[in-house]
């Protein structure tokens, strides 16, 4: 495995047993500790105080209303202390949600992916430890709904464009991006030039903010 | 215009030519059969009742008679009477009872029984006699004559008659007094019937109650699917959903371990693909049976997101206030399908959609510029959101004129301010 993330501790919130427990063996099996592992949101707020992890897990949907109980302590957490990164795993996407998240501790160190995303497990693991590094991690479809949405400006995106914005979204890197399409690293920061021209955005070197001024602007 | 009733029909010119008075005449001779069959049975049933059980005997004989009562005024009146009671609220006989007991309807047919069986059924029978009876006596004259070998007649034990000429002329009269008697006949068995009715039909009020009560099963009925589709959802999510995640996290984990590039590493990718596939499509599913941001965030956050997954762009305008939640629920359905159709039928490039709560009635929009000729008669799925709306007393109307623009705009009366997540 190519330059291994060092370890983190991490408090995992599931109510689904099998997921849980299968969280828990794929985290540790790329070197990652799970110190708590957890099945309601009273139970997450109580083991990160205990814990004090350096990355939450968290299902949205949680007992004992099965609503967003998952999300709303999480961004619980985030009031409490903004630095804590959080990684929100959703059944199905939903904007709000997503949104919610990034309104927190000024969006840096939170993650929301759709709950499929756990089966590319390399790529988990990777976003995972993007947004324990202080990252910001949109799940594809977010972006692609955005996308879909927001069309005036983005009009002018040409097809491959569009698709380095997504990629900026999740919170890829220029070198990322370019493994990703496998194209070379010059052409992706002449792409994501173009995309920030185009949509009138500040252009900015450090990927964090890219993804913030990005997602910013296609809320 | 051809006749309803005998009222209808004595007004009508060709009275003496249809077959209303006739059927007037039959009202009539089966009332009194009917009568003195109710006379008898009920003195039985009081005999009984007296060493039994006293009432409810006769409560029977009562509900035995009025159905009967009610079929038998479709021969002097075409429009059916409708039995005017409710349904027992549970099954079983003391429930049954005690609902028949605490109606009105049971005793208006009590009081009609009472009447039929004493009064109504014997004029009846004087009706027929003297309407019916007098003028065919007089009819039969000159047969009466002939079989007493042509000496004399008494016709209609009135008058006495002693030779052919008087005999006939007495036909002659007989026929036209016939003709003129059907008349009052008519009038007579027509009253009768309007009393029958009145007594044994429901009252308006009564219709109007069953009708509040059918809205109110019909709401229940609904409240009850939608119950349904959570528990689906809810159980999809809690096993299938979780099933499949869990799988396709165990192949992605078997992959990191297969050899890369042999055929293990291939079976396991195309198995690894084709489980996420199964994920998606079951995400959809489970969200076309119902979406959790209804519950979570309400219509507006829904509606948003209906207009993200629409393949035709939507501009939205929505500013609303959480709604009761059967409210929330039809009316996203009514976007979510009004959409889809959008973007099946009307060749649209954009839909507007707006969407505003004011004074306790909500209001959503569907625009689109596509090139109409929407016609709800031949889309059950329009007619099945029309349904749906109906049980909220909410409204569904389209216009969609060829050559478009298709707008849909449907209203729900609901009240603001009460949170469906108490």
């Amino acid at each position: 495995m190519p330059d291994r993330h060092a370890p983190l501790r991490i408090v995992l919130a599931e109510d689904g047993v099998l997921l849980r427990d299968g969280l828990t063996a794929l985290l540790g099996r790329f070197g990652h500790e799970v110190v708590a592992a957890v099945g309601d949101a009273e139970a997450l707020c109580a083991a990160v105080a205990e814990h004090d992890p350096d990355i939450v897990v968290t299902d949205v949907r949680m007992p004992p209303g099965f609503q967003d109980e998952g999300l709303r302590a999480a961004l619980a957490l985030r009031t409490g202390r903004p630095r804590l990164p959080v990684l929100v795993l959703s059944q199905y996407v939903q904007r709000s949600y997503a949104a919610e998240l990034l309104d927190t501790g000024d969006g840096t160190g939170v993650g929301y992916l759709l709950k499929d995303r756990v089966g590319q497990v390399e790529e988990f693991v990777a976003a995972l430890e993007r947004v324990a590094d202080g990252g910001t991690v949109v799940d594809p479809e977010v972006v692609r709904q955005l996308l879909r949405r927001r069309r005036d400006p983005l009009e002018q995106l040409t097809p491959r464009e569009r698709e380095v914005l997504a990629l900026v979204a999740e919170g890829l890197s220029n070198a990322a991006i370019a493994r990703r399409l496998v194209v070379s690293e010059a052409a992706v920061g002449k792409h994501i030039g173009n995309i920030l021209a185009k949509l009138d955005l500040p252009p900015a070197e450090d990927t964090h903010r890219r993804v913030l001024a990005v997602l910013a602007y296609l809320r | 215009m051809t006749a309803r009733n005998l009222w209808q029909a004595l007004a009508g010119r060709a009275y003496l030519r249809t077959a209303w008075p006739w059927r007037g005449v039959a009202y009539l001779g089966t009332g009194v059969v009917s009568g003195a069959v109710a006379l008898v049975g009920g003195l039985v049933l009081v005999a009984f009742s007296a060493v039994l059980v006293g009432l409810p005997l006769l409560l029977l004989g009562v509900v035995a008679l009025a159905p009967a009562e009610r079929r038998r005024l479709r021969i002097a009146d075409d429009e059916p009477a409708v039995d005017p009671h409710r349904t027992p609220p549970e099954p079983g006989i003391t429930a049954w009872a005690r609902t028949r007991v605490r109606e009105r309807a049971t005793w208006r047919e009590f009081g009609y029984s009472l009447l039929h069986a004493t009064v109504l059924w014997p004029l009846d029978l004087l009706a027929l006699a003297a309407g019916l009876g007098v003028p065919l006596a007089m009819t039969a004259a000159p047969l009466q004559l002939a079989a007493d070998g042509g000496h004399e007649a008494r016709v209609a034990k009135l008058w006495l008659v002693t030779g052919y000429p008087a005999a006939f002329a007495s036909a002659v009269a007989g026929l036209l007094l016939l003709a003129l008697f059907l008349y009052p006949l008519g009038a007579f068995a027509a009253a009768r019937a309007a009393l029958a009715r009145a007594l044994l039909a429901p009252r308006e009020a009564e219709l109007r109650t069953r009708i509040g009560e059918v809205t109110r099963s019909r709401a229940r009925l609904v409240a009850a699917f939608e119950a349904e589709r959570r528990r689906i959802e809810r159980d999809l999510h809690d096993g299938a959903q979780q099933r499949l995640v869990a799988l396709t996290m165990s192949l992605g984990l078997a992959r990191l371990d297969a050899p890369p590039g042999g055929p293990l590493a291939e079976r396991l990718a195309a198995a690894h693909d084709q489980a996420g596939k199964a994920l998606t499509e079951l995400r959809e599913l489970v969200h076309g049976i119902h979406p959790q941001v209804l519950s979570d965030y309400g219509l507006a956050a829904a509606l948003a997101d209906a207009a993200d997954r629409s393949g035709v762009p939507v501009d939205t305008d929505v500013e609303l206030p959480r709604l009761e939640r059967p409210v929330e629920t039809a009316a996203y359905f009514a976007v979510s399908e009004a959409l889809a159709n959008a973007g099946k039928h009307s060749d649209a490039s954009r839909v507007r959609l707006t969407a505003r709560h004011t004074g306790d009635l909500l209001t959503v929009e569907i625009h689109d510029d596509g090139i109409g000729g929407a016609d709800p008669e031949r889309g059950t799925g329009l007619t099945g959101l029309a349904d749906r709306l109906a049980v909220l007393d909410g409204t569904l109307a389209i216009t969609s004129p060829p050559g478009g623009p298709t707008v849909l705009r449907l209203e729900i009366p609901c009240r603001t301010g009460t949170h469906p997540c108490a």
